[in-house]
């Protein structure tokens, strides 16, 4: 019974994996329930295996051993209620803007007159209107991004999967990035599931933030940031409570940096 | 190319190497070189002989058939072999094997086994053409962006769409190139074989002209050839530089 309420409140839940590359351990035992509707990240130095868990959850890996279900449902594969955001974008550079947002929905067998008028929804909601035509080489790292989120949040997915996504933009886009994305997550009731190796990012957009540390890879720690979720984009990196937990998780994590 | 500060139009290399032809020819040291204008005048005389047409659509035909089905196995094949382990071990080998292979001397060969007639020449083209298709496909292929293939898979894509939709693209250039260089050996092959297998085509005029020294005659096929060459190598090229911008992008 017990277990049925968890996996009701819990859009995703990942029960003692264990992975390995070869002789390499990437996750022993690693369990991590991700509530539903919250952003929760994934953060640790690298080689902690983050990337490795947000890849099984995808469905892209298999975990040796282990469970992971998304609403209850065992994982065994990609799925449509997973989408993905590459770090590297993964746009197709040879299609426009309106194809790549659009792929999604053309891989899953919707028609073009359907799934345009989705794409262009969304190209407008992540502030690219006007860039329909455009080919992915003649837009910036941060409009690169976009398209990407626009492509996975036009599948229309509750469970975005999100790897350092932010990672590849400069740092005033990336900044703006944060505060959309606090938005998407109040205004998308989805379940998103962000690495990330910035400790300010990770405590700026999440709701939960996993702390991953390597050799051997497992969840040391889980915070979640709740005084000032209620607060405005701008003054949340001014809060008392936000900078000690920024301090508390460098505190935790500077041994595991050579 | 500039000279003096000009811009000089395209291709002037040409008509520079075209004056001198002509010089020389007008001074009559060999019997080998003619004046450029009488090869052209000669190309004029015989262009719309039937004997000329005939062999201008028998080698059209031949290299038409020969390409066409190299392509068709050729980059289907090397994509194939870009994506799978098993499948690249098992056939690189015997790819770069003939793509090295005087395929010259395989023709005898190919005469005992499909015959005297168009067929082996057909082949023998698409033997010239299909090596380097293949090679150019599959490396292509080869350094794909891994998180395409990965984005293509979390959005649930078939095989079959992966392989339209994500590979052939991605590998697009580097096809292309391949498709240019095996066309160029086409027309080395389809010749080789019209003047090895049967005495058909413009194999058969060059060997007509060459045994009986009508050079005139014989540069004027050659010309013939060499601006059907370069025109489907400058239209590939052009085909080339229309998807260069994401070659260095995927």
């Amino acid at each position: 019974m017990n277990d049925k309420t968890s996996d009701i409140e819990n859009a995703v839940s990942v029960h003692n994996v264990y992975k390995n590359y070869g002789d390499v351990e990437a996750l022993r035992d690693l369990s991590l329930d991700f509530p539903r509707g919250q952003l929760t990240s994934l953060l640790g130095p690298s080689g902690c295996g983050k990337t490795t868990l947000l890849k099984i959850i995808a469905g892209l890996l298999r975990a040796n051993s282990g469970e992971i279900t998304v609403n209850g449902q065992p994982v065994a594969g990609p799925g449509p209620d997973r989408a993905f955001v590459f770090q590297d974008f993964a746009l197709l550079p040879w299609a426009n803007v309106i194809r790549n947002v659009a792929f999604g929905l053309e891989l899953r067998g919707v028609d073009r007159s359907e799934r345009e008028a989705i794409a262009e929804k969304y190209i407008g909601d992540v502030g690219l209107k006007g860039f329909e035509k455009s080919y992915p080489h003649e837009l910036s790292g941060g409009m690169r991004q976009r398209v990407g989120l626009a492509r996975a949040l036009s599948v229309d997915s509750q469970v975005l999967l999100m790897d350092e996504p932010f990672s590849a933009v400069d740092e005033q886009t990336r900044r703006k990035f944060q505060e959309d994305l606090l938005k998407l997550v109040k205004n998308e009731s989805k379940t998103f599931i962000f690495v990330t190796h910035s400790i300010e990012e990770a405590v700026y957009v999440s709701d939960q933030v996993a702390i991953l540390l390597p050799r051997p890879s497992r969840v040391s720690e889980i915070i979640r940031p709740e005084g000032f979720r209620h607060k405005d984009a701008n003054s949340i990196r001014r809060d008392p409570e936000y900078l000690d937990i920024v301090d508390r998780i460098w505190a935790s994590l500077r041994t595991y940096v050579e | 190319m500039k000279l003096f500060g000009y811009q000089l139009p395209a291709m002037s290399s040409l008509i520079l190497w075209g004056l001198l032809w002509e010089i020389v020819g007008q001074l009559e040291l060999t019997f080998f070189l003619p004046p450029l204008s009488a090869i052209f005048s000669t190309l004029m005389e015989i262009s719309t002989t039937s004997v000329f047409l005939k062999a201008l659509a028998d080698t059209g035909y031949a290299f038409f058939i020969g390409t066409s089905s190299a392509i068709a196995i050729g980059i289907p094949v090397g994509i194939l072999m870009g994506k799978s382990r098993f499948l690249d071990e098992l056939l690189l080998p015997w790819v770069n094997m003939f793509l090295s292979a005087p395929l010259t001397a395989l023709v005898p060969v190919l005469m005992v086994l499909f015959g005297f007639g168009m067929k082996a020449i057909i082949i023998t083209t698409a033997l010239f053409a299909i090596w380097i298709i293949v090679l150019n496909s599959r490396a292509g292929v080869m350094q794909i962006n891994r998180s395409l293939v990965e984005m293509a898979h979390s959005f649930g894509a078939s095989p079959k769409d992966a392989f339209f939709k994500i590979y052939f693209w991605a590998a697009l250039p580097e096809i292309l190139g391949g498709v240019r260089i095996g066309f160029i050996r086409a027309v080395k092959g389809v010749i080789i074989g019209q003047l090895l297998i049967s005495i058909v085509g413009f194999g058969a005029l060059f060997e007509l002209y060459s045994s009986n020294f009508l050079m005139k005659h014989f540069w004027a096929v050659l010309i013939v050839l060499f601006a059907i060459a370069f025109t489907i190598a400058e239209f590939l090229a052009h085909l080339e530089r229309k998807v260069e911008y994401y070659a260095s992008r995927r």
